[in-house]
């Protein structure tokens, strides 16, 4: 289960990819880092799997002693929490970003924004 | 033409880049290295019940700092990007379109029955985050979209800004005082057992991280509102 | 069974995020991002992990939408361009 996990991310991955480098719109672009970073985060999910693990929290169901053998992996978890907060952070900015260039140049598409070409 | 040939090989190059992932990755069968040491030993040395949060508050309690700082830098970015003096015409196009639609009565009395709730389910999401999942980030997305109802309801609404300034910079400040008090107190910096670890599984246990983590989702929860309130772009 | 739900999301996602790039209509290229969001929260969900499943779900789907249409709401509040460079705005355009 973990490689068909593996493989949805990495697909997610590349869809973003391809949509950053063929739309010229500045939202689609805008979307495409965000499901790039949806990708990242399966994957990284993914990799910390046990096959037939359950969640790392101890309860009457789970004891401390025999938690080693059924438990997933916690620290990916930890990581991707932290990403999935900056990945919104990120997504904030460049949409403000995106909402000045509109303002000034009035045109969404990436190809008018001309100033920085020599 | 052209640049659809490249797109392929940038494509088809960074899709080798990956290959190996799929490839010499073998699924895990137990646990290995560190987290052997963090699901055993974990429980007993900080007593918290969720080990995920143990491991985001205290084992890899510098990432979170730092992930708190990014978020504070994007909320100043983004703040300064949309409050900006605005220049003259754009004033009168704003001043022509003052006239708005007022939100629903439904959407407006569905908000303000549903904000108690919401805060309260948020502040429950962080204080139980050592017992259960959940935590700091997730009750402050909640708090966030409590206010974020509000602001939807009525586009005349203004949030206290002062309040909201003052709640985040003193979450900030009191978070590194208290990875300050753990270098002074215990082990070393953002080190949580210098309150004590109490009985496993009660509310006051775990030591600082029920502490931490409030701080944490308060901040959240008051930087992501203000970054929905610049956003949002209703006439001042 | 968890291989079949895996996959059948797995599936879903896909179709969204191609949907996502490829719909003329800007509100819905959004919302079909926030469903890949929301299905990937059930993946998680599904590899154990479900403090990561709560904050995709609250964050992924939810306010990276939300701040989405807020700011493409913002943007066609204002249509023209404030000096006096070619102001006509175009409709999403694809090579």
């Amino acid at each position: 289960m973990m490689h068909l996990v593996l493989t949805i991310g990495f697909l997610l991955v590349c869809i973003g990819f391809w949509g950053l480098m063929t739309r010229r719109d500045i939202f689609r672009m805008i979307i495409s880092f965000s499901l790039l970073d949806t990708g990242v985060h399966v994957i990284m999910v993914g990799i910390g799997y046990v096959p037939g693990g359950t969640a790392p929290i101890f309860d009457e169901a789970l004891a401390v002693e025999q938690a080693v053998g059924k438990v997933v992996d916690p620290i990916p978890s930890a990581l991707v929490l932290t990403a999935i907060v900056i990945g919104l952070a990120v997504t904030a900015l460049m949409l403000s970003f995106a909402i000045r260039l509109h303002a000034s140049k009035g045109s969404l598409t990436v190809d008018e924004l001309k100033e920085l070409k020599w | 033409m052209m640049r659809r040939v490249i797109v392929v090989i940038a494509l088809a190059t960074i899709a080798f880049g990956f290959f190996p992932l799929a490839t010499q990755i073998g699924e895990l069968s137990g646990l290995t290295g560190i987290a052997t040491h963090y699901v055993e030993q974990g429980a007993a040395e900080l007593g918290a019940a969720n080990l995920v949060t143990s491991v985001v508050v205290s084992y890899r309690g510098l990432d979170t700092l730092g992930e708190v700082l990014v978020l504070f830098t994007a909320t100043t970015g983004v703040t300064t990007l949309l409050t900006a003096k605005k220049s003259k015409s754009v004033t009168q196009n704003e001043e022509e379109k003052s006239v708005r639609r007022e939100g629903s009565e439904l959407l407006a009395t569905g908000a303000a029955f549903l904000f108690p709730l919401l805060v309260l389910f948020g502040i429950y999401i962080f204080m139980n985050g050592h017992l259960t999942p959940g935590g700091g980030f997730q009750g402050g997305v909640v708090l966030a979209s409590a206010f974020l109802l509000l602001l939807f309801s009525d586009c005349r609404m203004q949030l206290n800004h002062v309040l909201l300034k003052r709640a985040e910079a003193f979450s900030g400040a009191a978070y590194v005082a208290v990875g300050l008090l753990g270098l002074w107190l215990a082990g070393g910096f953002l080190d949580p057992r210098f309150l004590p670890a109490g009985e496993f599984g009660q509310l006051f246990s775990a030591g600082a991280i029920p502490l931490i983590y409030i701080l944490v989702g308060i901040k959240v929860g008051s930087e992501l509102t203000g970054i929905i309130d610049s956003m949002r772009g209703c006439s001042r | 069974m968890n291989l079949a739900m895996v996959t059948l999301f797995g599936l879903i996602m896909l179709i969204g995020g191609v949907a996502a790039l490829h719909m003329k209509d800007t509100v819905s290229a959004i919302l079909a991002a926030g469903s890949v969001s929301l299905v990937a929260s059930l993946i998680y969900l599904l590899l154990g992990a479900p403090d990561v499943a709560m904050t995709e779900a609250a964050i992924g789907s939810a306010l990276t939408t939300v701040v989405f249409l807020f700011s493409w709401t913002r943007i066609q509040r204002h249509p023209e361009s404030t000096n006096d460079r070619k102001s006509e705005y175009r409709e999403d355009d694809q090579p």
